[in-house]
C-alpha cells in the first residue's frame, strides 16, 4: 500500500523537493496543492517576464505533462484552510479533505504590506506571482507614472522592468541607502547612481504616510509632508513567510514553521520546506539554500535520514542587466576585530568591500564587477586562511588556463543560483549524459536556462570536462545587446525605440559594433516600416554613400535595371559615364547587370546624375535584382511573359532593405534559363500557371529551392511573393539568407503564415509590406540631397599654413 | 617634445556627423578624423593591414572597424584591439575652439615605434 504525501505549495521550494524524492526509490502517492492556477514556474524570473524579457511560458520548470508522467496529482487553484494533525488531513477552503501519511508544507512567502492608510486603493500591486505580473503587464504603458514603495532588490527589479516598458518610474525608499541589507552607505551610493543612469528616479530616505487619490491611487504622501504624483503603486517592502498554516495547527513557528537540520517539524508526520521556515533561527529567501533544504528533506523522508541543512550565509545578485551587484556573508562591521578592505573606482562604478576577520572573509560586497564571486564565495565558505593573498585580495589571481579555475571550484559550489545547480550536478550530468553542448546542459541540469550570467561559467566547464565540448551558434545578436532577435524585435515594437542610440542606450552597453548597429538598423526598419529614426553612423560605409566598396577604397556602381532589360539609351549613357570618368573596368555582372568599378567617392552624386538611372542597390542588405528570360516575347519555348512579370515583381520589391542579400529570377518555361530555382525567390512558368519557389541558393551554399505554391494567375504569383518576401523581412535573424531561413523554420510551417495563413494575417503582412514600400525610395536621390554635407564630399582644410598657439585644452595626445 | 604645438584648422564640426569619420589630407597626409560624444579624435587613415579607409568604419566606443576587413583600431591610442600581432596607425592630437577642429599634424605619435624605441 502506497504511502499519501501532501504537498501544500507548489512553487519552486515544494516541487524541487518533489522532483528529489522522484530520483530517489520511494512508495509515495504524490499530491500538490498550489493556491496559484499555474503550473511550477520560476518565481526569480518574474522580473524578466515583466521586462519583456522573457514569456510566461519560458519561466515555467515543469509543465502539465511533468505532473502526468510523474503520476503526480496536481491540484492547482486549491487553498489549504487548515492542517488536522490528529486525523492527518488537509482541508482546502471549498471544505475537501485530503488524508496524508506525510505531509510538507511548503507555503512560501507573500509580499508584506505595510500598514499605510490607501494600500487599498485601486492601481496599488504586489510584485509576488505570475498573477502580480500580469496584472502589471496590463496597466504598464508608456508615461504611466509609476511609484515602486522598496528600494531592495525585487522593488529595483520591478522598477526596472516597468520603465523599460515606458514608464516614469520613481523608486522610494525607507532606508538612506538602497538595498540597505545587502550594501552599505558607499555601495549603496554607486547603486543609486547607476539606477538614475537608467532613467529611474530614486527618492530616499523617504516614509510613505499615505496613498492619497479617490478610490483609485493618485500619489504618495510623505511623511516630510512632501507629495508625489503616480497612477499605479508597486509595493515591494519584504516578504513575509506563509506560516500561518503550521501556526494554526499548533506546530511550533517562530518567523517561520520551525525545522531542525532534517527538515523535520515539531510533528512527525509533517515537514517543511521554502521560505516559510526557520531554521536555527533563519528564514531563507534565496533560491540555493531552499534547493539544498529540498534535497535533504528527499533523503529523510524517503528513509535515508542522515544528511542534514546546516544554514547558508546571505548571498543577493540583483538582476538587471548591467548593474552587477553581488552582496555576501555578513556586512557589519562594528564586530570586535573585524577588518574592512576597500577599492573603489567612481568613474568605473567599481566598488569592492570585502570584511575579514582572523584572516578570514567574513563578508563582501561587489558593485560594478563582480567577476571574482565564485573565489570569494569559496573563501568565505571554507573559511581559507587569506594570509598569502593579503596583497592581492581586491584583485585575487586568476588562472591563465580557464579549465584550472573552474577545476578549482569546489563541487558543493552553486553555479546556477536560479535553479540552484552545484558543479558536482554538472560534472555529473556531464559524464552520466555525454552532454557535449549548452542545450545538452540546460536540458539535463536547467543550468543556465534562467537569467543567463552563469552561461560562461557553465561553457567552461563543459570545456574542462568534456573534449568532445560543441560551442554553440549564438542565439543573442551579440554582446554589445545579448538578446535574441525574437526578444529584440519585441523590445522595439513594446517600447517604441525608434533609434539604435536608444536600443543601445536602454538594453545595451551604449557603445555597439560593427556587428550589431547595422542588425540593429535593419530591425527598426523593419519593425517601424521605414518610419524610424535613421543613423547612418550605425550604417556600413556601402549604407552610407548607396555603392559597394572595394579593395582600394573607390567603389562600385550598379545602376537598376528591371529585369535585365535595359534601352540602346540608357548603354549609351552608361558608356559616356565610363568614358567621362575613366571608368577602369565596366563588367557584366551574373545578375543581369552592368557594373561600372573603381568609382571615387566623391564622383558618385556625379555619376548617378550622368546615368540617370535608379540605384540597383547591389551594395546592401536588400532587394538585388530580378534575373529574367525572354519567355514569351521572344521565345520559342516560353509559356508565360517572363520579362513582363519579372519586371513587375523588381517594381514592387526594390529598394526595400532584407536581412541579407535578396535575389530574385522569373522564368517562362520549366527550362530555367534564367535559374529562378536556385534564387531566394522564384517565379517558374509553367503553361496555365507560376511554381513560387523559395530559398534557391547558388553561391557559397547551393539549394534548390522549395515550392511555396502553385497558382494560376501572374497576380496571384506576384501576391505569394509579397507575401513571403515581407515574412522573410519580420522572422530571419539578420544576416540569414533565405535558404538558411526556409531551412531553420522548414517549408511547411512558412507555407501555413503565408500563403495558407488566415486571410486577415495574410493581410497584415501585405499591410506592412505596403507601408514600408511607400517610405521606400531610390536611395541615390541623396545625390542630390546628401544627408550631411560631407556625405560624398572630400573635406578641404580650412587653412593649410599652421598657427602657433599654446597648448591648452588638448584631448588627444 | 615641444610645448608649442602646430593647430591646423580643419573644419566645422557639423561638417562631421557624430560617431562618423572623414577623411582630409593636410601637408601631404591622409588623416581621418572622427566626431566622438563631446570631442573629436584624428588617426592616420590607413589600415596597416590593406590600406583601408579607416574614415568610412564604423565607431565603436572609442575604437573604428576598418571597412575592408574588420581590423580594429583604438582612436586614442592608434593600437590595433584584439588583433593577433601589434599593430597601429598615427594618432594626431587634436583640439575644437568656436565650432572648428583643429588637428597637431606635427605631434603626431605612433605607439609601437615608440615602444620599440
Amino acid at each position: 500500500m502506497k504511502q499519501q504525501l501532501v504537498v501544500v505549495g507548489n512553487g519552486m521550494a515544494g516541487v524541487s523537493c518533489v522532483e528529489q524524492i522522484l530520483k530517489q526509490p520511494h512508495n509515495f502517492d504524490i499530491t500538490i496543492f498550489g493556491d496559484e492556477t499555474h503550473v511550477n514556474y520560476n518565481r526569480i524570473l518574474l522580473s524578466l517576464v515583466l521586462a519583456g524579457e522573457k514569456s510566461a511560458e519560458e519561466i515555467v520548470i515543469n509543465d502539465i505533462s511533468w505532473y502526468q508522467t510523474n503520476s503526480i496529482r496536481a491540484r492547482l487553484g486549491v487553498k489549504i484552510a487548515s492542517v488536522d494533525r490528529e486525523r492527518r488531513l488537509v482541508v482546502d477552503e471549498d471544505g475537501g479533505i485530503t488524508e496524508y501519511d506525510k505531509l510538507i508544507l511548503a507555503t512560501g512567502s507573500s509580499a508584506f504590506i505595510p500598514p499605510i492608510p490607501g494600500v487599498d486603493k485601486k492601481n496599488v500591486h504586489v510584485f509576488r506571482t505570475l498573477d502580480d505580473t500580469r496584472a502589471l503587464l496590463e496597466k504598464a504603458q508608456p508615461g504611466l507614472k509609476v511609484a515602486v514603495i522598496g528600494g531592495g532588490l525585487l522593488g529595483l527589479e520591478a522598477a526596472r522592468g516597468l520603465q523599460v516598458r515606458g514608464c516614469q518610474v520613481t523608486v522610494v525608499h525607507l532606508m538612506e541607502t538602497l538595498m540597505d541589507r545587502q550594501l552599505d552607505a558607499t555601495g549603496g551610493d554607486y547603486l543609486k547612481r547607476k539606477i538614475e543612469s537608467l532613467g529611474i528616479r530614486v527618492m530616499l530616505p523617504q516614509q510613505t504616510a499615505a496613498l492619497f487619490g479617490n478610490g483609485r491611487v493618485d500619489g504618495l504622501r510623505f511623511a516630510s509632508g512632501e507629495e508625489l504624483e503616480a497612477d499605479l503603486v508597486v509595493i515591494a517592502a519584504g516578504i513575509r513567510p506563509n506560516a500561518e498554516l503550521g501556526r494554526k495547527a499548533g506546530l511550533e513557528v517562530r518567523r517561520g514553521i520551525v525545522v531542525n537540520d532534517y527538515m523535520e517539524t515539531s510533528d512527525p508526520h509533517i515537514y517543511s520546506v521554502g521560505e516559510c521556515t526557520e531554521h536555527r533561527g533563519q528564514t531563507f529567501g534565496l533560491v540555493a539554500p531552499l534547493f539544498e533544504q529540498g534535497r535533504v528533506l528527499a533523503s529523510t523522508i524517503t528513509g535515508n535520514r542522515g544528511s542534514v541543512f546546516t544554514g547558508a550565509s546571505p548571498a543577493a545578485k540583483l538582476k538587471i542587466m548591467g548593474v552587477d551587484i553581488f552582496s555576501a556573508g555578513s556586512i557589519d562591521e562594528s564586530g570586535a576585530g573585524v577588518e574592512t578592505v576597500r577599492y573603489e573606482d567612481p568613474s568605473l562604478g567599481v566598488y569592492k568591500k570585502l570584511l575579514l576577520k582572523d584572516n578570514q572573509l567574513l563578508g563582501m560586497i561587489l558593485v560594478g564587477d563582480i567577476e571574482d564571486e565564485h573565489t570569494y564565495m569559496d573563501w568565505m565558505r571554507n573559511g581559507t586562511d587569506l594570509t598569502p593573498y593579503r596583497r592581492q585580495l581586491l584583485f585575487p589571481p586568476r588562472e591563465s588556463d580557464p579549465g584550472l579555475e573552474v577545476a578549482a571550484i569546489p563541487d558543493r559550489d552553486t553555479i546556477c543560483g536560479c535553479n540552484g545547480v552545484r558543479k558536482g550536478d554538472i560534472v555529473q550530468a556531464i559524464h552520466a549524459h555525454s552532454i557535449t553542448t549548452l542545450a545538452g546542459l540546460k536540458e539535463h541540469t536547467r543550468a543556465s536556462t534562467s537569467c543567463g550570467t552563469c552561461t560562461g561559467l557553465c561553457e567552461k566547464l563543459l570545456r574542462a570536462v568534456t573534449p568532445d565540448f560543441q560551442e554553440e551558434t549564438r542565439t543573442t545578436l551579440c554582446s554589445c545587446v545579448p538578446f535574441s532577435y525574437e526578444q529584440l524585435r519585441e523590445m522595439i515594437r513594446g517600447q517604441k525605440l525608434k533609434s539604435v542610440e536608444e536600443v543601445l542606450n536602454i538594453y545595451g552597453n551604449r557603445k555597439g559594433c560593427e556587428i550589431c548597429k547595422p542588425a540593429l538598423s535593419y530591425l527598426l526598419d523593419m519593425v517601424w516600416c521605414g518610419d524610424h529614426e535613421e543613423d547612418r553612423s550605425a550604417r556600413f560605409i556601402n549604407d552610407r554613400v548607396h555603392a559597394n566598396i572595394q579593395k582600394d577604397g573607390t567603389f562600385s556602381v550598379i545602376p537598376r535595371m528591371r529585369g535585365g532589360v535595359t534601352t540602346p539609351d540608357e548603354l549609351r549613357r552608361i558608356a559616356d559615364v565610363a568614358d567621362k570618368y575613366k571608368v577602369p573596368m565596366v563588367k557584366v555582372t551574373g545578375s543581369q547587370r552592368i557594373d561600372l568599378l573603381g568609382i571615387k567617392k566623391a564622383d558618385l552624386p556625379k555619376v548617378w546624375a550622368d546615368l540617370g538611372m535608379p540605384s540597383g542597390q547591389a551594395y546592401t542588405k536588400g532587394v538585388r535584382m530580378v534575373k529574367t528570360c525572354v519567355g514569351t516575347e521572344f521565345c520559342r519555348f516560353g509559356v508565360q511573359d517572363s520579362t513582363r512579370a519579372g519586371i513587375d515583381l523588381e517594381r514592387r520589391l526594390e529598394n526595400l532593405f532584407t536581412p541579407h542579400k535578396f535575389k530574385m529570377g522569373v522564368v517562362g518555361c520549366p527550362r530555367n534559363c534564367a535559374e529562378a530555382t536556385v534564387k531566394d525567390l522564384g517565379l517558374v512558368g509553367q503553361d496555365g500557371s507560376w511554381q513560387v519557389v523559395v530559398g534557391g541558393a547558388a553561391g557559397k551554399s547551393v539549394r534548390k529551392a522549395d515550392l511555396l505554391i502553385t497558382v494560376e494567375t501572374t497576380e496571384r504569383a506576384l501576391e505569394a511573393s509579397d507575401l513571403f518576401f515581407q515574412y522573410y523581412r519580420e522572422n530571419a535573424n539578420y544576416l540569414e539568407r533565405s535558404y538558411d531561413f526556409v531551412e531553420r523554420l522548414g517549408i511547411e510551417k512558412i507555407r501555413k503564415e503565408t500563403v495558407y495563413a488566415p486571410e486577415a494575417d495574410k493581410q497584415k503582412l501585405l499591410d506592412r509590406l505596403a507601408r514600408s514600400k511607400a517610405l521606400a525610395k531610390n536611395a541615390w536621390l541623396e545625390g542630390q540631397t546628401p544627408v550631411s554635407p560631407t556625405q560624398f564630399v572630400q573635406i578641404q582644410p580650412i587653412q593649410l599654413q599652421s598657427i602657433h598657439v599654446q597648448p591648452r585644452e588638448v584631448q588627444s595626445a | 617634445m615641444t610645448n608649442v604645438r602646430e593647430w591646423t584648422r580643419i573644419t566645422k564640426v557639423e561638417n562631421i556627423p557624430s560617431r562618423e569619420g572623414r577623411a582630409v589630407t593636410v601637408g601631404g597626409v591622409e588623416i581621418a578624423i572622427f566626431r566622438l560624444e563631446s570631442r573629436c579624435l584624428a588617426i592616420e587613415n590607413k589600415c596597416p593591414h590593406k590600406g583601408g579607409p579607416l574614415c568610412d568604419g564604423i565607431v565603436s566606443g572609442t575604437t573604428v572597424v576598418c571597412p575592408l576587413h574588420g581590423r580594429r583600431f583604438d582612436l586614442e591610442s592608434g593600437m590595433a584591439v584584439r588583433a593577433s600581432e601589434p599593430s597601429c596607425v598615427a594618432t594626431f592630437p587634436t583640439r575644437v575652439e568656436d565650432g572648428i577642429i583643429f588637428v597637431d599634424l606635427a605631434g603626431a605619435s605612433k605607439d609601437q615605434e615608440e615602444a620599440a624605441a
